[in-house]
Order: C-alpha cells, then structure tokens, then sequence
C-alpha cells in the first residue's frame, strides 16, 4: 500500500500537474495556430513573461495576499495577464502583422516568431538573471499531508497548496475556454475563422479584431501556464524550448486547432513524461519474491532518466507525425 | 564597428537588385572590417576569428541550401554542429589504453550487439501481420516486446558504461587523424537528417522546424550525460589538428594554416554546390521551392528530393560541426547553445542572402565579426549604465552583471531576424532568380 | 439611381488583367444575371464587386457611393451579401451558429432573422444543432444563402449557386433566388445554367474575354439568336 501512494504522489499528482500546465500552453499554441496558420515558438518565453511579471508585481506588493488569504502571486496573476495579453498584442502589431499584410508562406512566420522569442529571452534574462527564484515571497508554501484510513498505510498522499490552486485554476480556464468558444459572439467567429477565413471575412467578421482576441486569450492562457509552472517549483527564466518542445507536442497530438485536443494532448504529454521518469522498482517491492532475479536486484527501472525527460515529448511527437499527423481525434488539418 | 553598420544601413535602402557592383563593394566593406580588427586586436586574436569565422560560413552553406534552395527550415543547427564536433573529437583523440587494455570493450560490445539484436526483434515484430497475425495483436506485442526489450538492454548498458566512468574514465578516442572524424561527423549528421526529414518533410513545414529544434537539445543532452563517452561535463581537451600545431609554429601562424585548410574546403563545397545550383537536379530543387503544386504536376518526386537537399545541408553542418570543434581544440557538450550555434547562423543566412552562396559566406564573415566585437561592446555599454544609475539614481548594483550583460546580446539577434524579415526579406545579396522558358 | 453600377471596369490577379472594361447596372428590385463561356471573367467580376480583388481601373458604385477596392467586410456593412461557389459554410460550427455569423454586425437581430430563415428554409430548422460539414450539397447551399441573408442585405452576389447539385435541388434554389428578390433583394448572379438563370433574369450580361458582349433583359436574351447561337448551346 506504501508503494501505492508513491505512486500516487510521485505520478497521478505529479503528472496531472505537469499535464494541467502543458494543456493550457498548448491551447494558446493551438489557438494561435487555428487563426493565423503558423507554430508560434515566442509561447514559451510569453510564460515566462507572464510568470516574471508575477514574480515583480509580488515583490512589489509581498503582502497583499494575506488580504485575501491566497499566495500574493496568485492575486497578482490577473494583472500579470493582463500585461502579457497586452504584450502579445504589442508583439503581433510590431512584428507579425507588417508580415502577414506581405503574404508571406507560414514559415517565415515561424522564424519570425524564433527572433521574437529570441528577444523575450534577453529581456527577461537581462533583468531577471538565469538563476531560478521562488514566487513564494512573503508566504509559506502550504503542504497538505492526507494520513490514508487503511491498516499500515504509514505514507501520507502528498498536496501542496499551489497544485490545488493549479487543479482549481486549470478547470476554471478550461470551462471559461469552452463557454466563450461556444457562446459567445467572438468566440464563435474565432473558430468560423479558423474554419474558412475567407468566408469569415466575407460575413463581415472583422479579422483584425478576431486576431487580436486571439493573442489576448493566448498571452492570458501563457501568463496562467507560466505562473502556475513557476508556482509548483520556482520561476525559471531559462527553461523556453524545455517547455516549447512539450507543448507543441501536446498540441499535434491533439490535432492543430483543436483546444480541447491540445488539453487531451497537454495531459498525454505531462503523463507520459512522469511514467517514463517514473522508477518501477518501487512497485515491484511488494512481489520481489516472486520475481525473476535479475527484476528483482535492478535497482532503476525508470525509462529514462530526468536528464533525458525531453525526449519524452520528443518521442510522441514523431510517433504521432509518423502515425497520425492529424492527431489523436479526428481533426481537420491546417 | 559603427561606420560599417551605417554603410550596410545605405545599401539596404538604396541598390537596386541587380546592381552588379554590390558584391564588390560590400566584400571591400567586409575587408576593411576585418582589417580593422587586425589592426586594433592584433594578428592571433582575429586570424582566430577568421577561421571561426569561415567554420560558420560552412554551417550557413548547409542552412542556406535547406532554407535558400529549398524552403526548408531547420531550427536545430546546434545539434548537427555538436554530432560533428564529436566525431572529430572521437575520431582525433589519443587511445585510451586503460579501457582498451580491460574487458569492458568486450561488454560494450556485448551490450551494443543486444542492442542491435533487440531492435531487429521489435522489427520483425511489426511485421508478424504478414504471417496472419491479427493487426491490433501485432502491435500489442511489438509494444510489449520493445518496452521489455528496452529495460532489459538499457539496463546492461548502463552496467557497462557505469563500469566504464568509475574505472577508466571514459573510453577516449581513435587516435586517427581529425579529417576522418569530420567526414563521419558529416555522416552522422546526415544520417539524422535523414531520419528527421524522412518523418517531416510531407508534411507541414513548421513540423520540421519543431522537430529540428527537438533533436538538437535531445543530441545535446545525450553528448552532456553520456559521461562514458564524452566525458560530459568534464569536457575533453586537446584535440590535435590536422596541421602543425601553435605549439610548433606559434598561434599566428598556426591559425593561418588552420585558414588556410578551411578556405580550401568552403572553396571545394562552394564549387560543388555552384555545380549542383545550375545542374537539373538544382533547378528541380527552385521549382519545387517556387511551385510545389506544379512541380507535382510535372511528375516530380518532391518528397525525394527534398529529403535529398535537408541531408545535404545537414552533412555539411556535420562537417562544419567537426572542423570548428578541432579548430577549438575542445568538446565541451555545454558549449554548444541554441543561440551560438543555431540562431546566428540562421542571422548568417537570411542577412546574408538565402540561396546565395557567396551571400551566406559574406554574411558568414560579416555577422560573426560583430557578434565577436559585441561582446566587449555588451560588456562596456553594461558598466556604463550601471555607473550612470549608481551615480544619478543610487541604483543597488546587482550580481553576475556580465552574464546579464550577454543577454542583451540574445535580444540583438532576435531583433536582427525580425528586421531582416520585415526590411530585407531577400538579404544583402540576394539570390539571382533566372527565369528559365 | 441603380443599386448597383460598374463602369469600365479593368481587374485581375498579380499584375495579369481578365476584366478589360465591364460595365453593369442593376435597380434595387432586379435580378441580373452574368453568364458567358469560360474564362470570360465572370467570377472575376463578382469578386471585383465584393472588393475581393484589385480593380485598377474604372469604378463600381453603390447606390451612387464608390465601393471598388473597399475591403470585403466594410462593404457588408453597406448592406451587400457575397455566396461563394465553394467553401461556402463553416464546416465545423453547427447550422445555427453559421447562420449567426452572418449577423455577426447586427447581433441585435439575430433572434428576429434565425426565425426567418428558418421559416425560409425549413430543412435548416431540423438540423440547426448539426454541424454544416455534414449537410448535403443543397442543404449547405441553403446554409450559405441564409448565412448572408441574416445581414438583411441590399444586394446578394451569387457565385454559381447551382453549381454540382442535383436537378432538383437546382429548381429550388432558382425559386428561393426569385423569392428572396420579390422580398426586395436585389440579386446578381453568376450561372453556368444559364437559359434556366436567364429565364428568370431582369437583366442579363453575356461576358467574353473580360467584356460585355450582350447586355439586355433576360427575355430578349433569351430570344436572341445570336445570344442562342454562340453561348447558349444553340
């Protein structure tokens, strides 16, 4: 039973936290996707954007949060949102839209997009430094220990509060995606955009204004991602194509423009990584008498080993590129 | 420095596209750049970057014919220029006799050859639906087979390679000249061109750009842990060179000779490749980059052969990869950055002119002088900004200064990418469209 | 003062001209018809009204007003409906919310056209909840028109509304077509059906290679021997 609840602790837990925060960058890569037609590599280092607004705004104000009874970095996140959003609009205006009015072919977008992320990183290196940082300023990181009600269970199922706030926010971002996507006037336009951008336009959808919701949404859904990942651990400033090659995975393997596909995908990576990091032996324990030897001495049976996590999202990738370019659900392909 | 800016400023706006003094006068620009650099940083110190220099033009030759022919796009330069400093670096260094002298040899081997035994069972298994076996049943046993197979062999070859690290370090080089190690660090970049490419390349083209970018940090990773191999982060060091060494002939003139090897090789790939442009097979290549759809129509092979020009330009990145590797007398896996090594040469190339050989080396020469002049320049324009905010504002100086300071170099070239795109999409020398019939 | 006016007008794509001088007018009550071999520009000429294309040359009016080269979704707020040939539905968003993003500039009237259309077109009723990429050729066709109906439009442009559907449904649509204009909807339309097009046309432009050949009403077109002779398979 011990070796259950490390397995829930090190892999349901760990990988749902993991799976939450790529789902949510991959909507906003799939999203971008869907309206203007191109991989948009600056995702990564938007959250971290977002996240190192969080991070100034909390060592501004480190105790506004004991107001409201929340980490101050999580009362801050809406206004490091809206900072983001508004530095996503602010880089579509500068730097994409002067192309996309030129017609350029999606992958001088895409390359575009590599010197925008370029300049993000030196922004934010610049004044952040490399070094990793906590978000937890003046608070204290609550740990949750729940004792389990069974006869010699001695393991406590690990929480701590910035997963919860992470699982409350992750659902909450999803059910608001999915109420204005399908409710709303310009959530249904964006996806008529996405359908046929002709026809959208020749319906007197107003294009430009589509496209800035998009980034809106997007910069919103990175600063989320990124304070959330920075939350679970610290804030990184370095981590960008570590979290951009993920997420993209996520999001081909839900089927490009398909955001409730890039969620499923967002959780198939985040999962598929934790299990591969994941030692096994722990859970042969129980049965080493019954094992053959050579299973039972082997003292790492994880697949591979965290220093090669990134191969993990590498390997789906090519598998579902090889298999399924489409993706897991029946998609339309962009 | 800022005189040549201004210069490139002036022609960016003014010259007409076919203008045929161009070339000239942004070469003479380019002369007087570096002689400059002679003069204020003396001989050893620029004819080293001269060759570090000419090693980039050879990677902005391979990207230029992936993006510049092609329309391809590969954003993981660094991981082809890494696999190519490894081969020099495992072909060039001396025999380590402790590990040849034990029994691990004959383990790795043994490990290596279970390897080879257990992809070629999971193979077969793949194909156990040619003897009747239910499609679904197939691919559940191949599955199971290749992740037991899995664990079972890692798990060997980790025994071994732990054996190899905690007894005689690492398992050193061949001890053959560095040449060989660059054409088979062409080989092996190549070779994973080709898997990449063959994955990739019908499909859309951001799918290459991510996989590209993918396989580049998964061949770092693998060249910073696999310590047996490499010896990782311990990095090794000396590498010899093919010719007469600084300790023989003194770092100038060492370094001209080393020039001199490098000149010969961009002028043999520049001859090959000018050969290859005008020939059909190049040609195809443009109507394939110009108009897929009627190149298709003409019955064209257009997957083949741009599987053919990526492989191509990843072979040469390998080779690129090696020579500045021996050129560096070092392999240290950490070395190899994103920015360094992918994303300037990327600057190289679409500053330069894709599709444009002479192009690519000029912007080779160009961006790399600046880029090595930036550093001091960073560095400088930091501790002036920060002795201004201390004196003005009484700004708390803050730590490691100098790494923030190289950042800033990071958001220059991102800068210069946009910019290019936007302002001069076609480069300093663009390539010369002949419209053929 | 016509509906809608073009005079001398020149366009095409990427330097290369298929409208060598069009003229057309229609009242606001009419139908008018484009018909013409192949290649004559037909399409072209629709799209140039729509603001689809560069008009370089001559001028289209709007009740009097300058619209050439106006982008597309300015000139459906100056009351003008655009049905293309193909990819005319969103293929992924139910039939209801296709028909809503054609009031996307007049949600206030939404609920007031969706019933209209669909006592318009009852078939769309039923099948409000499905997606449009699953309808059939004509009921897609019956999607579209509605989509650009919901804008309550001025003037709807068709682009070969019949086009690849069935006998029957090619009936109905020419009879939603006459229904829609007795509404007060002036109609231009491109037809490759065109004795059946023209037999219910006010007014009818024969193109070929860019110019007008024959403009006239639909009757006397049709009893044109020439007309007959040269474009309408004898």
């Amino acid at each position: 039973m011990n070796e259950l609840v490390f397995f829930i602790n090190n892999v349901v837990i760990a990988g749902s936290v993991t799976g939450s925060i790529y789902a949510i960058g991959a909507v906003g890569v799939t999203l971008v996707f869907s309206i203007m037609r191109f991989a948009h590599f600056a995702h990564a280092d938007m959250m971290t954007f977002g996240a190192f607004m969080v991070l100034l705004l909390t060592l501004l104000f480190p105790s506004a949060g004991s107001a409201v009874g929340l980490p101050t970095a999580v009362v801050m996140l809406p206004l490091a949102m809206l900072l983001t959003a508004t530095l996503a609009v602010g880089i579509d205006r500068a730097f994409y839209k002067p192309l996309r009015a030129h017609g350029v072919k999606p992958i001088v977008m895409v390359i575009a997009s590599l010197g925008v992320t370029l300049m993000l990183q030196g922004l934010i290196r610049l004044f952040a430094g490399t070094g990793g940082q906590s978000l937890y300023i003046d608070d204290r990181k609550e740990i949750f220990r729940l004792a389990l009600p069974f006869e010699g269970v001695r393991a406590p199922i690990v929480i701590t509060e910035p997963q919860i706030i992470l699982f409350v926010l992750t659902i909450a971002a999803v059910v608001g995606l999915h109420l204005f996507l399908s409710r709303s006037r310009l959530g249904k336009a964006m996806r008529a955009m996405s359908d046929n951008p002709d026809l959208a336009q020749a319906s007197g959808i107003n294009t430009n204004l589509i496209v800035a919701v998009t980034w809106v949404i997007a910069g919103g859904l990175a600063a989320i991602a990124g304070t959330l990942l920075s939350l679970d651990v610290t804030f990184k400033p370095d981590l960008s194509f570590f979290i951009l090659l993920p997420i993209f995975a996520a999001a081909i393997v839900g089927g490009v423009g398909h955001p409730f596909g890039a969620i499923a995908g967002g959780f198939v990576v985040g999962f598929a990584e934790t299990l591969a990091v994941f030692n096994w032996s722990v859970l042969l324990r129980p049965f080493r008498d019954s094992l053959p030897e050579w299973l039972a001495q082997a003292g790492n049976l994880a697949f591979v080993g965290t220093e090669y996590k990134i191969v993990v999202p590498f390997f789906i990738l090519v598998a579902i590129l090889v298999w399924r370019p489409t993706g897991i659900f029946k998609g339309k392909v962009i | 420095m800022s005189t040549q800016h201004s210069d490139r400023r002036a022609d960016l706006v003014a010259a007409p596209a076919h203008f045929p003094r161009r070339e000239v006068a942004l070469f003479s620009a380019l002369l007087v750049a570096v002689l400059g650099v002679y003069a204020l940083m003396g001989t050893a110190y620029s004819t080293r970057m001269l060759v570090e220099a000419a090693c980039y033009a050879i990677l902005a030759l391979g990207l230029t014919i992936q993006w510049g022919y092609a329309g391809q796009f590969n954003a993981g330069v660094m991981g082809f220029v890494a696999l190519g400093g490894f081969s020099a670096m495992a072909f060039s260094v001396p025999v380590n006799e402790a590990f040849w002298a034990s029994e691990l040899p004959g383990e790795l081997g043994l490990a290596l050859l279970y390897l080879v035994a257990a992809v070629l069972v999971v193979f077969g298994a793949t194909r156990l639906d040619r003897l009747g076996v239910p499609r679904r049943l197939r691919t559940l046993i191949a599955v199971a087979l290749a992740v037991v197979l899995y664990i079972a062999v890692i798990g060997t070859l980790r025994g071994v390679t732990d054996q190899i690290e905690s007894r005689v370090d690492f398992v050193g080089g061949l001890g053959l000249p560095p040449w060989l190690g660059w054409i088979v660090g062409g080989a092996l970049a190549g070779g994973v061109g080709y898997f990449i490419g063959k994955i990739c390349l019908g499909l859309r083209s951001d799918y290459l750009a991510i996989a590209t970018l993918g396989i580049a940090e998964i061949i770092k990773a693998f060249l910073k842990n696999s310590d047996w191999l490499t010896r990782g982060t311990a990095t090794v060091s000396p590498l010899p060179w093919p010719t007469p060494g600084p300790a023989e002939l003194g770092f100038t003139l060492a370094r001209a000779l080393y020039l001199s090897l490098t000149a010969v090789l961009i002028a043999l790939i520049f001859f090959l490749l000018h050969r290859a442009y005008h020939a059909p097979w190049g040609r195809m290549i443009r109507a394939i980059r110009d108009n897929e759809i009627s190149a298709a129509a003409m019955g064209k092979d257009i997957n083949r052969r741009r599987l053919e020009i990526f492989v191509l330009g990843c072979i040469l990145m390998g080779i690129g990869g090696g020579v500045l590797g021996t050129f560096n007398s070092l392999f240290d896996p950490q070395g190899y950055l994103p920015l360094n090594h992918t994303f300037l040469v990327l600057v190289m190339v679409i500053l330069g002119g894709p599709g444009n050989n002479l192009g690519t080396i000029f912007g080779a020469v160009a961006v790399y002088i600046i880029w090595i002049m930036s550093e001091p320049l960073a560095l400088f324009l930091m501790e002036l900004a920060v002795s201004v905010g201390e004196s003005a504002f009484g700004w708390e100086v803050v730590g490691n200064l100098d790494s923030r300071a190289l950042q800033a170099r990071v958001f220059v070239i991102g800068l210069l990418i946009t910019l290019v795109l936007r302002f001069a999409p076609k480069g300093l020398l663009p390539e010369k469209v002949i419209h053929h019939g | 003062m016509p509906l809608l006016e073009a005079r001398d007008v020149h366009g095409g794509y990427g330097g290369m001209n298929i409208l060598n001088g069009v003229d057309m007018a229609i009242e606001a009550d009419e139908i008018g018809v484009i018909v013409g071999p192949n290649g004559a520009g037909k399409s072209t000429m629709l799209k140039a009204i729509f603001g689809l294309l560069t008009v370089s040359q001559g001028e289209i009016l709007l009740r009097g007003d300058p619209i050439h080269n106006l982008p597309s979704n300015k000139l459906v707020q100056k009351g003008m409906g655009f049905i293309p040939q193909e990819h005319n539905v969103f293929p992924s968003l139910t039939v209801k919310e296709n028909l809503e993003m054609g009031a996307f500039l007049k949600p206030q009237n939404t609920r007031r056209m969706l019933a209209q259309i669909y006592d318009f077109f009852p078939p769309l009723y039923d099948k409000r909840h499905q997606p449009a990429g699953e309808l059939s050729g004509g009921q897609r066709q019956m999607v579209a028109m509605g989509r650009a109906l919901m804008a309550e439009p001025e003037l709807l442009l068709l682009d070969e509304p019949t086009a690849g559907l069935s006998p029957l449904y090619m009936n109905e649509i020419f009879e939603r077509v006459k229904q829609i204009n007795a509404a007060g909807v002036g109609i231009l339309m491109v037809e490759q059906n065109a004795k059946q097009a023209l037999a219910i046309a006010d007014k009818g432009f024969v193109l070929a290679a860019g110019q007008n050949r024959f403009t006239d009403s639909g009757a006397a077109l049709l009893a044109d021997p020439e007309v007959a002779k040269s474009f309408l398979g004898g």
